[in-house]
């Protein structure tokens, strides 16, 4: 071609980015790699390949990471963890700077590896990826300094294991290993199977940072090796992003364990455009939202909702933009779309798209052979359909209309999963209206796919629990320094020889809706006191009354969005008018339990006082993001919570779960109290005349080993408490998998009582989202 | 000024442009629904301008074709005071041979010129004289330019003025005032009777966006100056504090794509000022190739007002072809 036939036709050509550097450190170790551990490189051993998405070259031999493999990582994290812990928080901060400050040193290196090994254009990995990778570390420099100061209560997990995906290989590193390191942990991280390379080239960098070794280790392999690591006793805490469905695994192999868990898993993001926003930044803006990364993005907006009367104009503009995208090799710096991660799992995007019945427009523009998909918009689809549902992961968006900015919200939410949403429109009423109202952590407006160190990031419902980023995110990594002693069963008294009863019969009933009910089975058990006299009976609630009383939280859900104030006041007078029976709850304790109430029930009243007092002062957070805008940490309900209550103190136990959920919002299913659950029955006349809607507290008695499985299997019960003194943690977490619910349990340790008003309980009634608002005119 | 208003579009469409092989915007009426309905987040349109330079890349032979285009593109341009015949006359040799010509010769493109040369009116012939038979334009800044404040009468009358002397293109300015206080009608009527008094000469309408205060504006005001038929919209005098900018050109070019989207006429977009290096007119450039398509990568539908721009041009080309670094006094001066 002449320069002057280019200078008619203004092609593109090609602009490639060099890969010398890149392969030249490949071989200069063989294009073979081993494990990274105790800060050295052992010799590799049998494995497999890692290839380049775009072309299928054969990059490296990566070691497959066995049983044996991850005992020598963790063990080698673990000798590390109590010297890294124990180093002042400014010698961890200068480590971290040192490694934020070699991402930089070595940013191109880095990025023309990750664009190599994961097929992501280079201009993704040069100036989105590297830029948000340094910027973790030096955000959690700052955060390893600040950490003794800020949080002297709290201290490291330990031993952290990390499992990440092949679409952000070293982001998601960063994301992991910074807060771990920042809060003193050590991490055995094992990067994704087909994206080994740049954890492993980082591991090498950050020998030059000064990192003891033994405090990050890296192992390679496939899902069994994640397994076996996420698996491995001596680990304290698991950090994992990905699929859903490996997810539920990690849950699952997880539970009862006593690790610590966090997961960020898939999403079906909404991608909400009214008729008033600026339809061509719009258009823009899902660029970025599904054909960034091919859409290989977990919070890729890839359900589009547009308003009606603007979505014929909307969809031609959106399919004249696609037409304009360049998609091939990803070295390339004129690429817009680059390779899908691997044949497999073009194949299965490949079948998803031809499964479904909708109007398909795949972009008009050239596709390179091999292993690519083209950017396709799909229309005319139900929300019934597959692909309206299901996570495709790749570059595929899949729209529909909508009305009113109610049936948008609707809409939006009618998904397992929620981790993102974006919102376009210029009326800034609309736009504040509608974030708090979508189910998800992250909501972008009139923009997307905005990420910083600074600001939590993470899902709510089958997209998992946790934060990354921020101080919240941060909280993940640390734990209380003082744990909790061994918890022994309380259990009931059992009938005497000789009961005495007196009085006239007194039958405690479930609360649900406001309204006492009668169990469903219909069966009631006694409740003795320790002197053998009949205190009363109680129903033995089923699942029956677990559906009853979570369907009764779901329609008092005004509540949530009730003012702080009158979630105070209320309160409040829960508070009084327990207080004006003080001595008939102090007496029904002494019956029960055979000790004096009277410090019991003062202790509850103030429980209730604090959070009253709390309802309307826990406040949310302006995050300084490095944009022209706000991204807004706010506080919302977690939603509609169960908590099994304690036995060890039937009254302010109870009291302790109830307060700090009811004050930040959410409805509770409360079960008592198995050996003593009278407290709390008594409890229901005192909230009917405390102005409390009927369902925002609901009490269902019964066995707790029964109630637990029942409560931790309900697919609409958002998250689930439990302190019972028999110890359930297990069957709650591994019950939990049916929706991924999140699980706060005592792991069989004693919590005391009368201090159970800390900041903890606040943050497991609460959810972070992290609203972007950039603003200008 | 109704007597341009009530043309009927048929016989305007008639009219073709000089060097254009598109039917010439024949307006429309005002349609102050279409207006009101304009939105620009500048955010997000701040946004996508940022990310511009880094998406589109053009190397080798493919960067030397694109600056030989950026140049074919140039309104090669001179406003000063002190402007005399003899200055502009090197100008139009300039234009006529904007790049050394052994360079031209080794990349394959002798005979290129720049887009067009604009002056002010009283620099009109010295221009057309020294350009002649060269087939290069000359475009005359109008209408009081750049305050665009003298009596309207005056500016209406300079337009024809400078037609006479022999300008085929007149960049005139609107009132800012008409944006500023939302008055469409004053701004459309204006437009109209400068579009109708320009005749057959190729109206650029320069919106001074760097005094329009928002991006909204800017939309607004694009898109009422083609509703009352400028061939062209230009962003700016450059005697404003700010001129071109990526995020103003990304909201005219919008504008551009709309009004073509619905009425099927195409209007021509000129960034002016602050537009200096070869690597900015490459990423203009690649803007308008992906946003509104080749024809727009053509100098009936878009130029550059720059005067420093070629200089740097000329140095990456010999660059280009002898593979070592350029130095200005190498290449003639315009």
């Amino acid at each position: 071609m002449t320069i002057r036939d280019i200078f008619d036709d203004m092609s593109y050509g090609p602009a490639p980015e060099s890969a010398t550097e890149a392969f030249d450190w490949i071989a200069r170790h063989d294009g073979k790699f081993g494990h990274f551990i105790n800060g050295a490189f052992i010799p590799a051993g049998q494995g497999f390949e890692t290839r380049a998405p775009a072309t299928g070259q054969v990059l490296a031999q990566v070691t497959q990471g066995s049983a044996a493999d991850i005992e020598m990582a963790v063990s080698a994290a673990r000798k590390a963890q109590s010297k890294w812990a124990a180093l002042p928080g400014h010698r961890r901060a200068q480590i971290l700077y040192a490694l934020a400050r070699l991402v930089q040193k070595h940013a191109r290196l880095l990025a023309v590896l990750e664009t190599l090994d994961c097929g992501k254009p280079i201009r993704e990995s040069r100036d989105i990826d590297l830029p948000l990778v340094a910027r973790h570390f030096y955000y959690h420099a700052g955060l390893a300094q600040l950490l003794e100061a800020e949080q002297p209560q709290m201290g490291p997990m330990g031993v952290c294991a990390a499992v990440i995906p092949w679409n952000f290989p070293l982001l998601m590193l960063a994301w992991k290993v910074a807060p771990a390191l920042a809060a003193g942990n050590t991490v055995v991280l094992k990067p994704a199977e087909w994206t080994p390379l740049t954890a492993l080239l980082f591991a090498e960098i950050s020998r030059e940072a000064g990192l003891p070794k033994g405090v990050l280790n890296i192992v390679t392999g496939d899902g069994e090796t994640g397994a076996a690591l996420v698996a491995h006793p001596g680990v304290d805490k698991v950090a994992f992003t990905g699929s859903t469905g490996v997810g539920r695994k990690i849950r699952a192999a997880t539970a009862g364990s006593g690790k610590g868990l966090t997961l960020e898993l898939g999403g079906k993001s909404p991608y909400i455009v009214f008729d008033d926003a600026d339809l061509d930044s719009a258009v823009e803006g899902l660029v970025d939202a599904i054909w960034f990364n091919g859409g290989q993005v977990c919070c890729a907006g890839s359900r589009l909702l547009v308003q009606e009367g603007v979505a014929e104009r909307f969809h031609a503009r959106l399919k004249a933009r696609m037409d304009g995208l360049r998609i091939g090799d990803p070295l390339d710096k004129c690429i817009d779309v680059g390779a899908i991660i691997d044949p497999e799992h073009l194949a299965r995007i490949t079948a998803m798209v031809d499964a479904c019945d909708g109007q398909i427009h795949r972009a008009a523009t050239d596709l390179p052979a091999g292993c690519y998909y083209p950017p396709t918009l799909i229309t005319g689809l139900s929300a019934a359909s597959p692909l309206m549902q299901e996570e495709v992961f790749g570059p595929v968006l899949v729209s529909m209309t909508f009305r009113t900015p109610a049936e948008a919200v609707e809409l939006a939410n009618n998904t397992r999963y929620g981790l993102a949403a974006s919102v376009w429109t210029e009326n800034v009423n609309l736009a504040l209206d509608m974030a708090p109202k979508i189910r998800a952590g992250v909501v972008w407006i009139n923009a997307t796919n905005l990420f910083d160190a600074a600001a939590g990031f993470g899902g709510v419902r089958e997209s998992g629990f946790g934060r990354e980023g921020g101080w919240e995110g941060l909280m993940a990594w640390l734990r209380p320094k003082v744990q909790g002693k061994a918890l022994k069963p309380v259990l009931p008294v059992d009938a005497p020889a000789d009961p005495q009863v007196e009085g006239i019969d007194r039958t405690a009933k479930l609360y649900i809706g406001g309204k006492q009910a009668r169990p469903d089975g219909g069966y009631s058990r006694a409740v003795w006191s320790p002197k053998g006299r009949l205190l009363g009976h109680v129903g033995i609630g089923n699942r029956k009354d677990i559906r009853n009383a979570v369907e009764a939280a779901h329609a008092a859900k005004g509540w949530a969005s009730a003012t702080a104030h009158l979630r105070a006041q209320v309160i409040y007078y829960i508070a009084e008018n327990l207080s004006a029976r003080a001595d008939e709850f102090a007496d029904r304790l002494r019956q029960m339990t055979g000790k004096d109430g009277k410090a019991e029930v003062e202790a509850a009243i103030a429980r209730l006082f604090t959070w009253a007092a709390r309802a309307d002062k826990v406040e949310g957070r302006v995050k300084p993001v490095p944009i022209r805008g706000v991204a807004l940490a706010m506080n919302e309900p977690v939603g509609v919570v169960g908590a099994i209550c304690p036995d060890e103190a039937p009254l302010l136990g109870f009291v302790s779960l109830m307060a700090p959920l009811i004050a930040m919002g959410n409805r509770a299913v409360l079960v008592p109290s198995e050996a003593f659950p009278l407290a709390a029955t008594d409890f229901y006349q005192v909230l009917d005349t405390s102005d409390l809607p009927g369902g925002v507290v609901n009490i269902v008695t019964g066995r707790h080993a029964e109630l637990a499985p029942v409560l931790a299997g309900h697919m609409d019960l958002d998250a689930l408490w439990s302190f019972s003194s028999s110890d359930l943690s297990a069957r709650v977490e591994a019950g939990s998998t049916a929706n991924l619910k999140r699980c706060w349990v005592n792991h069989g340790r004693a919590t005391d009582w009368t201090r159970a008003d800390g900041p903890d309980f606040q943050r497991a009634a609460t959810e972070v989202k992290t609203v972007w608002l950039p603003y200008g005119e | 000024m109704s007597e341009t208003v009530s043309m009927t579009t048929g016989a305007r469409a008639m009219q073709v442009l000089p060097q254009a092989g598109h039917p010439r915007n024949p307006g429309m009426t005002l349609d102050l629904d279409w207006v009101a309905a304009v939105q620009a987040n500048t955010s997000a349109i701040e946004r996508r301008a940022a990310t511009l330079p880094g998406r589109r890349s053009v190397k080798k032979d493919h960067q030397a074709a694109w600056l030989c285009k950026a140049i074919s593109l140039i309104d090669l341009t001179t406003l000063s005071g002190d402007d005399t015949t003899g200055r502009v006359q090197r100008l139009c040799a300039k234009a006529r041979a904007p790049v050394r010509a052994d360079l031209l010769d080794r990349l394959g493109m002798t005979g290129l010129t720049v887009g067009a040369v604009c002056v002010y009116h009283e620099m009109v012939g010295p221009a057309v004289r020294a350009l002649e038979g060269s087939g290069i334009p000359v475009a005359a800044v109008s209408t009081g330019f750049p305050a665009g404040l003298s009596p309207f009468h005056l500016r209406i009358a300079e337009i024809g003025e400078s037609v006479a002397a022999g300008a085929q293109e007149i960049d005139i300015v609107i009132s800012r005032r008409h944006v500023l206080t939302g008055n469409w009608q004053a701004l459309y009527d204006e437009m109209a009777e400068m579009r109708a008094a320009c005749g057959a000469a190729h109206v650029k309408a320069i919106l001074a966006t760097g005094e329009l205060g928002t991006l909204r504006n800017v939309a607004r005001a694009s898109l009422v100056c083609m509703m009352a038929g400028a061939d062209f919209i230009k962003t700016s005098t450059g005697k404003e504090g700010v001129n071109a900018t990526l995020p103003v050109s990304l909201t005219m070019i919008r504008a551009i794509r709309d009004y073509e989207a619905r009425t099927g006429f195409r209007v021509g977009y000129k960034p002016a000022g602050g537009i200096s290096k070869a690597k900015d007119a490459l990423v203009y450039l690649s803007l308008m190739r992906d946003e509104l398509g080749l024809p727009w990568c053509q100098p009936d539908l878009f130029r550059f007002g720059a005067s420093s721009l070629l200089g740097d041009i000329e140095r990456q080309l010999e660059h280009h072809v002898s593979g070592n670094y350029s130095a200005g006094n190498r290449h003639p001066m315009g």
